[in-house]
């Protein structure tokens, strides 16, 4: 599998999602991924870009577009120093938040994905990659 | 921070997003909304959002938001123009937003909160017994 194209975006403050949305619809857009598509993992981005910026301080986005034969896909690694997730588990459950959110973030992204991995432990930061492949909404 | 224009038109506010909000301009949208309501004393509120081409978890409790504090302050709200993609993804994201009434588009969200304030009976001549 190759990477055709990376880029790494800082995200420190709410404001910044914005660009987030903006960045990787372009990449999706690159890829001729459909509006559905297109939308999906948008949407995907903007909860882990706000949970970067709410819960671990800010982070990078590191924006992949993947190659592998004929299949086409944007992977987005989500990255931040902050606190870590103790019981990923627990925060994955739709509705479960220790801040002020709808506790949606997570296992919306997780459903509007391909696939889903978060590396995290309690003072380690966290660590959320996720793929969308086109063609597959 | 951007603010989005609210107009006032007779009993009504309309709103038109046409930007990317970030989620302090969607706070500040939701405060001055309720702040007009006092103040003109609104029966609706109609928000479109056919330029949005995504609402996510924040922007979508904004809306659910909004709608519930309008209802407590005796306006109803309809947001009309959701994109389908949109749509698609909110159901998917796991945002039903039960409570916000909706409509394809101005025209139709116009009419639902007529129908609504003025009570049926007003627009098609029909009368109760
Ligand atoms: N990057 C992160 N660092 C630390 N904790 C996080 C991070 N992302 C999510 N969490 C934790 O997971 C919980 C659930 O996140 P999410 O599903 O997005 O819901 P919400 O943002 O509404 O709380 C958060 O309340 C927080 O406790
Ligand atoms: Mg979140």
């Amino acid at each position: 599998m190759d990477i055709t194209r990376s880029e790494v975006v800082a995200v420190r403050a709410a404001a910044e999602v914005v660009n987030v949305r903006h960045i990787v619809r372009r990449a999706a857009v690159d890829l001729a991924f459909s509006l559905v598509e297109q939308t999906k993992i948008v949407t995907a981005a903007s909860e882990l870009a706000r949970n970067m910026v709410d819960y671990g301080g800010g982070g990078d986005l590191t924006v992949e577009l993947l190659s592998d034969g004929i299949r086409k896909g944007v992977r987005l690694i989500f990255e931040d120093q902050g606190p870590g997730i103790p019981d990923i588990q627990q925060a994955l459950r739709d509705g479960f938040t220790t801040g002020k959110g709808l506790g949606l973030g997570l296992g919306g992204a997780k459903r509007l994905s391909n696939e889903f991995q978060i590396d995290s432990a309690p003072g380690r930061g966290t660590r959320i990659t996720i793929v969308r492949w086109k063609g597959s909404a | 921070m951007q603010r989005i224009p609210i107009l006032k038109m007779g009993p009504y506010l309309l709103v038109s997003i046409q930007v990317d909000m970030d989620d302090r301009t969607a706070m500040a949208l939701q405060d001055d909304l309720m702040e007009q309501i006092v103040r003109h004393r609104a029966r609706g509120v109609l928000i479109d959002i056919s330029a949005l081409d995504v609402v996510d978890s924040f922007i979508g409790r904004m809306l659910a938001d909004t709608a519930a504090m309008a209802r407590v302050l005796d306006a109803d709200t309809v947001v009309v123009g959701m994109q389908p993609s949109v749509a698609i993804t909110l159901v998917e994201l796991g945002l039903a937003l039960t409570g916000v009434r909706s409509a394809l588009n101005i025209e139709r969200g116009m009419d639902l909160l007529r129908s609504r304030i003025e009570g049926p009976g007003i627009a098609d001549g029909h009368h109760e017994e």
